[in-house]
Parts: C-alpha cells; sequence; structure tokens
C-alpha cells in the first residue's frame, strides 16, 4: 500500500442525451475520496447518481470528463476487468447457468486459480456468509437473502482493491437487512477493503460505514 | 387454481388443430398409405443412389450448419448490442437475404459464381451459409439484446476479460438460443430445394430434389413417398432433440424489456464493430450485386433489354417462351396476401395455446412444427394426390397454393411468438393474479401485450416465405397460376442470354419485393431509436 487513497474520484461529469437534445447531467464534476480500508456511505435520493457514479467506478459507463484513481493509479482508460474493482449490483446479477459454489468461484477462476484453490476459496467465503452446504444449489433457487449473500462472497472472493456496493441490502425484510448489515460491516473490516457503499438508508449507512457523504455534498 | 378456462383453451387450439389435420395429417396419411408398400420400399432402399442421396444430403447439412452458426455468431453479436450508423441497413439485409426466396439465392449465386464454379457443392454450401446468417443473427441475437447487460458487466467486476465474459456468461446464456438457430438452419439446408434447382449438378441432390424429380419427372410416385417418409423420420428426430436441448438449457433470466443497444465506445470497440458489420455488409450484398448486374449482361455488352422486354410474351417474332413474367408476378402476390393472413391468424392463436396449454400445448407445438419438417415438396405432393376427387378435388381452387404456403409459414410465426412468450416471467401473471385479476383478465394483461412484437415479425416472415415458397407451388400451382420462383427457374434453367437475363431480372424483382417488404416492416416493428441509458 502506498500513501494513496483507496479510490479517489475527480471530477467526473456524466451526461445523458435527454429527449428533445437536452443535456442532462447525471453527474457534474464530482470528487470524492475513501482512505484505503475505509468503508464510506454515499446517500442521496433515488434518480440522483449514485448508481452511475459506481458504473463509473467499475468502468461500466465512460464519464464525459473527470479521472478514477485506485491507489493512485488512474484506471479511467483501463477496461472493468482489469481496475481490480469488485461490485454488488442491486439486483445481485447472479449467473443463472452456473451453480452456488460456480457463482462465487467465478473470480478466482478468471484471476487462473486452479480448480482446487478456487473451490476451496469460493467454500471458505460461503461459509463466511453462512451457506456452508449451499454449493451446488441453483443459484434460481435460492431466497432474496440468500442470493444477496451469495453475491457478497461472490464478489469478495474476488479479493478486488475496492468493493463498490449498490444499494446491497435494498428489498430484504427488516431483520435479515438489520443482520446482514452487521455481517456486512464485519466482513469488510475483515477484508480490510476499500469500501463505496450506496444507500439511501441512513441507519445502514451508520452501520457499515465509517463515514457518511452525501452526493449532493460533492 | 389459477389455470385459464378450458374453453378459452379450446377456442384458442380449435382452428390450428383442424387446418393441420385437413391440410396437413390427411394429405400425408394419403401419402404414406397410398404409395408406401413393400415393393416400393425395397426398390427404394435397395439402390445406391438413394444411398448417396442421403449421405450427400446429410453431409452438406451438417457442414452448412456449423458453418453459418460459427460465421454468424460475431454479427449476430454485433447487431444485439451496438447502435451505429447502417445498423438497420444491415438488420434489414440480413433478414432480406434469409427470406429471399431458394430460387434467388441460387440465382444470385450463379450470377456472381465463375463458370467453373457454377453448379458445384461449393456453390451449393456458400449460398446455405449466406442464406441462413440472418438465422442466426435474428434468432440468438434477439435473445443476446435483450440479456442484462449487467450481468456481463458483474462478470467484467469478477475480472473476466471480453473474451472470458463472451464465452463464460453470454454464450452459455444464448445457448438455448444457439440451439435454436442450428435447428433452423438445418431443416433448412437438410430440406434445400431451391437452391440446389438452380446451382446443384448431378452428384449433388438432396432428398429433397430426389423426391421431387421421382414424383414429377420418372412418375415414382411410390419411391418419392419412400424418400419423403425416410427425410421426415430424420426430421422429426431433430425437432424433437431441439425442443428437448432447448427447454433443458432455457434459464430463468431477467431479461430487460427493451433491448440495450448502445453506441461502440473506444477504439477496440469500434474498430470491432466496424470489421464486424463491414464484413457481414461485403458477405450479404456481393451476391445480390451480381444479381443486378447479370441482369443487365449480354453477350454483346450492357444491355435493358431484358427489363424492356419482360412484360412481352414473344422474345422474337412467333417464338414464345411460355412464361409470362408480370402474370407470374401478380399471381405471387396475390398469395402472399392470403397466406400471410391465414398465417398471421393461425400463429398466434397456436402460440397463445401452446404456452399456455401445458401437454397439450406441447403436443399442438410439435404437430404444427410437423410441415416444417415434412419439407414443402412433400407437402406438396400430399396435398396434390388427395385434394384430387369429389368433394374435396380442390386442384383447380385459387385458396389451395396460398394455404400450402400457410403451413409453411405457421412453424415460423409460432417459433418466433412461443420464444418471446415463454419467457415472459410467470411471476409477473401471478402478481396480476394477486392484485385481484382473475386467470383471463391476467393473461390478458400480462401474456398478450408481448405477442404483437413477435408475431409482426413473423407475419413478416410468412409474407415474405410466400413470395418465394418454390417447392410446395413447384407441385401446386397450375398452369398460368405460375409464380415468380416458378418462372425463375423455367428461364433460367433454359438456354440462351435474353432468357437467362430475364431470369435474373425477374429474380431482381422478386428480391426487391421481398427486401421493400422486410424493410418496411423492419422500420414499423423497431421503436425509435433511443440512447440506452447506462
Amino acid at each position: 500500500m502506498n500513501d494513496h487513497p483507496g479510490l479517489d474520484v475527480r471530477n467526473v461529469t456524466v451526461t445523458f442525451e435527454a429527449p428533445r437534445a437536452r443535456v442532462n447531467h447525471v453527474l457534474d464534476g464530482v470528487s470524492l475520496s475513501v482512505e484505503a480500508g475505509h468503508v464510506v456511505a454515499l446517500l442521496g435520493p433515488s434518480g440522483s447518481g449514485k448508481s452511475t457514479l459506481l458504473r463509473v467506478i467499475a468502468g461500466i459507463v465512460v464519464p464525459d470528463d473527470g479521472r478514477v484513481f485506485v491507489h493512485g493509479v488512474d484506471v479511467t482508460e483501463l477496461p472493468t476487468h482489469r481496475r481490480g474493482v469488485g461490485m454488488v449490483f442491486q439486483d445481485n446479477q447472479l449467473f443463472p447457468h452456473l451453480s452456488v459454489l460456480e457463482n462465487v468461484a467465478f473470480g478466482p477462476k478468471m484471476a487462473g486459480a486452479p480448480r482446487s484453490e478456487r473451490t476451496e476459496r469460493a467454500s471458505r467465503w460461503l461459509r463466511r456468509v453462512g451457506l456452508a452446504g449451499f454449493d451446488d444449489r441453483r443459484v434460481t433457487d435460492l431466497s432474496g437473502g440468500e442470493a444477496k449473500r451469495v453475491a457478497l462472497a461472490r464478489t469478495l472472493a474476488a479479493e478486488p482493491v475496492v468493493v463498490l456496493l449498490d444499494e446491497p441490502l435494498t428489498g430484504l425484510d427488516r431483520e435479515l437487512h438489520d443482520q446482514l448489515a452487521v455481517d456486512l460491516a464485519a466482513m469488510l473490516r475483515d477484508a480490510r477493503a476499500t469500501a463505496l457503499l450506496v444507500t439511501h438508508d441512513h441507519d445502514e449507512a451508520d452501520t457499515i460505514a465509517d463515514r457518511t457523504v452525501q452526493l449532493a455534498d460533492l | 387454481m389459477n389455470r385459464l378456462p378450458r374453453w378459452l383453451l379450446v377456442a384458442l387450439a380449435i382452428g390450428p388443430a383442424a387446418g393441420l389435420l385437413v391440410f396437413f395429417a390427411w394429405p400425408f396419411v394419403t401419402l404414406a398409405v397410398e404409395a408406401v408398400n413393400a415393393s416400393s420400399v425395397g426398390d427404394t432402399l435397395g439402390r445406391a443412389s438413394t444411398w448417396e442421396v442421403l449421405w450427400f444430403t446429410a453431409w452438406q447439412a451438417v457442414v452448412s450448419t456449423i458453418a453459418t452458426i460459427v460465421i454468424g455468431l460475431a454479427p449476430a453479436y454485433v447487431l444485439a448490442r451496438f447502435d451505429f450508423r447502417g445498423r438497420t441497413v444491415l438488420v434489414g439485409l440480413l433478414t432480406a437475404m434469409f427470406v429471399l426466396p431458394t430460387v434467388v439465392m441460387g440465382a444470385a449465386f450463379l450470377a456472381l459464381l465463375p463458370d467453373s464454379l457454377d453448379r458445384t457443392v461449393w456453390a451449393v454450401l456458400g449460398a446455405h451459409v449466406v442464406f441462413n446468417l440472418a438465422v442466426v443473427v435474428r434468432v440468438v441475437g434477439s435473445l443476446w439484446g435483450h440479456l442484462p447487460t449487467d450481468m456481463e458487466a458483474a462478470a467484467a467486476t469478477l475480472g473476466a476479460s471480453r473474451w472470458q465474459v463472451a464465452t463464460q456468461i453470454s454464450l452459455p446464456l444464448v445457448r438455448p438460443a444457439v440451439t435454436a438457430a442450428a435447428t433452423i438452419v438445418f431443416l433448412f439446408t437438410f430440406t434445400s430445394y431451391g437452391v440446389i434447382r438452380i446451382l446443384g449438378a448431378p452428384g449433388t441432390r438432396t432428398i429433397e430434389v430426389e423426391v421431387w424429380r421421382r414424383a414429377t419427372q420418372l412418375g415414382d410416385i411410390g419411391g418419392a413417398a419412400v424418400l419423403a417418409l425416410l427425410q421426415l423420420a430424420v426430421l422429426v428426430g431433430l425437432v424433437w432433440w431441439s425442443g428437448v436441448a432447448q427447454r433443458r438449457h432455457a434459464q430463468a433470466i431477467g431479461l430487460l424489456p427493451v433491448a440495450a443497444r448502445r453506441r461502440p465506445r473506444r477504439g477496440g470497440e469500434r474498430r470491432i464493430v466496424g470489421v464486424v458489420a463491414g464484413a457481414t455488409l461485403v458477405v450479404a450484398a456481393t451476391p445480390l450485386v451480381a444479381l443486378v448486374v447479370r441482369s443487365f449482361a449480354t453477350p454483346t455488352g450492357w444491355s435493358t433489354a431484358a427489363w424492356t422486354g419482360l412484360g412481352r410474351a414473344e422474345i422474337r417474332p412467333g417464338i414464345r417462351t411460355g412464361v409470362d413474367p408480370v402474370d407470374a408476378t401478380f399471381n405471387s402476390l396475390v398469395n402472399a396476401a392470403w397466406a400471410t393472413a391465414i398465417a398471421v391468424v393461425i400463429g398466434a392463436l397456436a402460440s397463445l395455446a401452446i404456452v399456455a396449454a401445458g401437454r397439450a400445448g406441447r403436443a399442438l407445438d410439435g404437430g404444427l412444427m410437423l410441415p416444417l419438417a415434412t419439407s414443402a415438396v412433400t407437402i406438396g405432393f400430399g396435398m396434390l394426390i388427395t385434394f384430387d376427387t369429389d368433394p374435396v378435388d380442390w386442384r383447380a381452387s385459387w385458396w389451395l397454393v396460398p394455404v400450402g404456403h400457410a403451413l409453411i409459414a405457421v412453424p415460423f410465426v409460432v417459433r418466433t411468438c412461443v420464444a418471446v412468450l415463454r419467457s415472459v416471467d410467470p411471476a409477473m401473471t401471478n402478481a396480476a393474479a394477486t392484485l385481484g385479476a382473475s386467470p383471463t383478465r391476467a393473461w390478458l394483461a400480462t401474456i398478450v401485450p408481448f405477442l404483437w412484437r413477435p408475431l409482426a415479425a413473423g407475419g413478416a416472415l410468412a409474407a415474405a416465405i410466400s413470395l418465394g415458397e418454390f417447392g410446395a407451388t413447384s407441385l401446386l400451382s397450375r398452369s398460368g397460376g405460375e409464380t415468380m420462383p416458378i418462372a425463375i427457374e423455367q428461364l433460367l434453367g433454359r438456354t440462351g442470354s435474353v432468357l437467362q437475363a430475364q431470369g435474373f431480372v425477374l429474380a431482381t424483382l422478386l428480391a426487391a419485393t421481398t427486401v421493400i417488404l422486410v424493410v418496411v416492416v423492419e422500420r414499423f416493428q423497431s421503436p425509435p431509436t433511443r440512447r440506452s441509458r447506462p
């Protein structure tokens, strides 16, 4: 690790061409810094561009302007898979043609880990999220909470440098939500991950994050 | 239970089922019972030429299918995922290529290739691949365009390169569509007829051509029937396997309601899109250009004589061709209008019934696919020897040809619609039920609205299939009722540069009609271009 922030977003601007040629700024010169190993929660009303910012950081959306740095390295021009940025999607995006274990082992597989190692790593993460014994289940048969845990395990098993979480606990019932929030906070701390959490829930932000910022203030 | 009422299912299914029984099952039984017996089976299977025909039919179909899938996946991906200038034109062109009549495709390759390659297996394979590219582009592309792009993004955030995303996520997810496309291409090339009639040499006869030859040229009705049944056995097996394979690999994917196309970003993406689109354009357009060019070619130089002389029955004073291109064009248009109307109504009813009715639906589905597997020539052959006695002596009825065309077109309408209807998340229907909708209302609100779009596409296919239908028509049409494809084959099969050029003129006209039709429908069908929001 160096002295640079784990994640540094500088002056990112994203516009969409709205109908009737009105230029629509989704993000207008947004800057944000996350210290290495810290978890920052990004709050804002829906439609304010929080998810778009995560997508810019992950390289899924190309910004019209601005740069993204990961540990001081400019990744703005790098394709998603070479950024070391993992992301938990709001709707999980589990791969329906792969088993639970294969989903979690996908990251290690892409990193070229041998079969035994990636199975071992995936199993370990499944145990960590409380899904021991779920290896051969179909992801389409999981409950909402289980699918969310698989999505978390899958992202963390890839050992990304930066973890992005796009409203990861939205849509879960209160009890499950509160429990997963505590688990998630512990997991991110254990992994010493630099993480950016998008949410609209203040309590969730307080539970999981070291620091909370409002998108409107950036 | 949240089941649709039985009367509704019966009302949906009865029309398609009745049509199938009268115009397909009955002729088919007639053909099998009257023509097949111990001696015709023994004679046919004992002939070495039968096995040569079978072998050629099989291997050329396998090679054509593999080549088409391999070559077609790149344009399928690019056209499904990216918006770029000329995209609509390219999609229209490819679709037009597919719906181009087989005889036009044969004519285009005849026009394109030097004489040394004319009438060889290479000409046949080339025509098959170019012809069927659109099957892969449309069938695979329509699923590909609606796959959640976030799933691929998720794979990328886990470290998957573009290639790994394609091979480990996208291709497995589109596998049901690839299976479907491969099945269609195989069916088409296994039963190839028009292309072979124009481009084939004596050694390159498919079963389909052999059936026609035995039935009409040699008068061997028994032999033709045995071959037709043999072909059917192979194809029914294949269709059954394809259905099983598609169901086994079907995933409950949350498909996007609108295809997620966007402009290519970054240099690499632009290059890939440019190269694939350019190469596809060249492959698809060159045979058509050759066709037009040859319609102006005479041994003495360029001339418009073939075009201006089209309406004249006499090519020289006192010499008649016996083929009237203008009448043939009119006959084709009338047939196409009726065939499309029938195919759309029957196809819509059948698709809704198939999706709603469970096991009985699967039986109807399989039944309606049979005409496709049976091949056009066999359908025409069966109808010809069935509807020839009172009270069903319909051979002279104007509607017999459109009905035959509709039989062939319905499977395409049904496949297009059922694929979409089956992808509708059943949870939506359940949600409607929990909001107080009766099963019928829930069905009307959540399933039926997904029908119109694939139905429009299916209708366009039906019109184009009818315009170019050659197999059944070559047995059913009567003198004076010749359609454009019949006239083209007759003109190109004769010697003499004037007749050849007229054949190319008519093929160009038929191609243009088909292309215009497809472009119009494609435009009408696709919503105004909208930039996808990331």
